[in-house]
């Protein structure tokens, strides 16, 4: 039986990694869950300077899930190169660096620091945060400028490019096509979907930023949907995430087309998530007498 | 830090609404006073763990004392624990008060309101234990009928001073106005209670160049540094974030007062 993967010419041991924001640079969770034992770790967005993000409150419990307005606090690339990146060489795991930018500009200069860096396996450009105004979704929701954004990335990048879809979109099957066209390696999808929620008795938002990303299991059949789109309409490799929390849940989205998968909201929930995942896949494949993951992965 | 099942061996309630557990766990081996845990009562609805303060610490027994307010939907699924019921836990999380600061200190006060009193028992404990003397506990209240919840365990290990908001125990005010009363001026001030306790604490402490160590909190998601949801507007440049931000889960829940914008 085989849970590994090849995605872009790069060997994952198994499909399953984190959602970028969910687990910090994994330092933060090295106390409870064995790195090693995961497909990918995908880093914080990071971006050329340090972001101060959004004011708090920045979270609020859902039904099922969760509001954030992080907006993309991170510590600049080169405090991420020296600390997270050099902490992360200590693990025998992919190493994805989510990045992100306010310009073209500023996500090429953070994608040219990272060229050197040995132990990167793979970028994603964050292109769909739905709480920073400038960059983020802005270029995630119009399919000029994706396509503008990842030929720019591209040009720059030495490692394999995701690009990281937002779901807040009409048509994600052609926003797919868009990163596919402009030579985007993988896509990577779904970002958070934008909500809203009100504290009726004072009267006022839970979160300073109005609005926030929502994640967790209550948006994983509109992440399942929006990944089988996806994975129609373009040829590349499709990584899965949206609300994923069991191996049950991981393998609907591979058959919906997903090459690998990642937990983001359920880390919070249960640190050892992932770690159930990966026992969890193995179980169902033995199960269902399936060697390969390729024999299920796009079935449907 | 350490996630797993604890398990509740006793369940007590004291007062309105205030609830309390002693819990077996291995959290307890590495505890301090000041620090947290995340409780997860593993519902499928509310799938967030809820950030409850140590309240005291038992290393021999191997077990943690949580007190919390019900507030809402976790706190109200955490006051139906019986004795025997498991809980996810992760931790012991954040800083934890700094007691060697005490050392030499005469006449330290330890101000907590309402539900910020629970982290201050271990605190005093812990002062006590390491020879502090001459610690004022400074106790406010709703109201004596609303239940003075853990005052008469303040007072094994130091004097308590209560203030509530109607004057229906002790000074009728603020714990900052009993400590006005009380005419004697601190030398260290340790903290935690509602925003505009602190806020008034701060600027008392700042007035008179007293060190003040504050216990704050913020809605959180993870507890262990990683999402970046629960952050303090700091007044220097952290070093985690690179940023004039401090996340209260990690470098906190305790700050020293001068140290952030509240």
């Amino acid at each position: 039986m085989n849970t590994a993967v090849e995605i872009c010419g790069v060997k994952f041991k198994n499909p399953v990694m984190n959602a970028s924001g969910t687990f910090g640079s994994g330092m933060e969770y090295s106390e409870l869950v064995d790195l090693n034992r995961l497909g990918a770790i995908v880093t914080k967005g990071v971006a050329k300077v340090p972001w101060e993000g959004n004011p708090t409150p920045r979270v609020a419990e859902t039904s099922s899930g969760m509001l954030n307005a992080i907006g993309l606090q991170n510590p600049g690339i080169d405090v991420f190169i020296e600390r997270d990146l050099e902490f992360l060489k200590n693990y025998d795991t992919n190493v994805i660096v989510n990045v992100c930018g306010h310009s073209v500009e500023e996500y090429v200069e953070a994608v040219e620091r990272l060229a050197d860096c040995g132990n990167v396996s793979m970028l994603e450009i964050n292109v769909s945060c739905p709480n920073v105004h400038e960059g983020g979704i802005a270029f995630g929701t119009d399919p000029r400028a994706l396509e503008e954004i990842t030929k720019a990335v591209k040009k720059a990048a030495r490692q394999p490019v995701i690009m990281k879809l937002s779901p807040n979109v009409t048509s994600i099957a052609e926003m797919a096509k868009a990163a596919e066209a402009a030579g985007a390696d993988a896509v990577s999808l779904i970002n958070t979907i934008t909500g809203m929620k009100i504290d009726i008795y004072k009267r006022s938002f839970l979160l300073a930023n109005r609005t926030g990303g929502l994640s967790g299991p209550a948006i994983k059949p509109v992440a399942v949907r929006m990944v089988y789109e996806a994975a129609h309409a373009v040829k590349i490799p499709v990584i899965g995430m949206g609300g994923i929390a069991t191996a049950e849940d991981a393998i609907e989205f591979i058959m919906a087309g997903a090459s690998a998968v990642a937990v983001g909201m359920m880390n919070f929930h249960d640190p050892r998530t992932m770690l159930k995942l990966i026992e969890g896949i193995e179980r169902f494949m033995e199960e269902q007498g399936i060697d390969d993951l390729s024999e299920i992965t796009g079935i449907l | 830090m350490i996630s797993e099942k604890a398990v509740v061996i006793e369940k007590e309630q004291l007062a309105e609404g205030i609830y309390g557990v002693w819990l077996k766990t291995a959290a307890a081996a590495e505890a301090r006073p000041g620090q947290f845990v995340m409780l997860n009562t593993g519902s499928e609805a509310h799938l967030l763990g809820r950030p409850i303060s140590i309240c005291d610490i038992d290393r021999e027994g191997g077990s943690l004392r949580l007190v919390w307010r019900v507030a809402g939907y976790g706190t109200g699924e955490m006051s139906r624990l019986e004795s025997g019921d498991g809980i996810d836990i992760i931790g012991p999380l954040g800083n934890g008060f700094d007691i060697s600061v005490a050392k030499g200190a005469e006449n330290i006060a330890v101000m907590g309101g309402g539900i910020g009193a629970p982290p201050l028992l271990g605190l005093v404990r812990a002062l006590h234990e390491g020879g502090a003397e001459n610690v004022d506990v400074y106790l406010g209240y709703r109201s004596a009928a609303a239940g003075l919840f853990l005052a008469g365990e303040f007072k094994e290990f130091a004097a308590v001073h209560i203030a509530t908001d109607d004057g229906s125990e002790g000074t009728h005010g603020t714990v900052i106005d009993a400590l006005r009363s009380g005419g004697k001026q601190p030398e260290l001030i340790y903290a935690c209670g509602p925003m505009p306790m602190l806020k008034g604490i701060k600027q008392y402490a700042e007035e008179r160049l007293i060190p003040a160590y504050i216990s704050l909190e913020e809605r959180m998601a993870c507890g262990v540094g990683a999402c970046l949801g629960c952050v303090v507007k700091t007044r220097f440049k952290d070093g985690h974030s690179q940023v004039e931000n401090a996340r209260i889960c990690t470098e906190g829940p305790i700050f020293a007062a001068k140290d952030v914008d509240i």
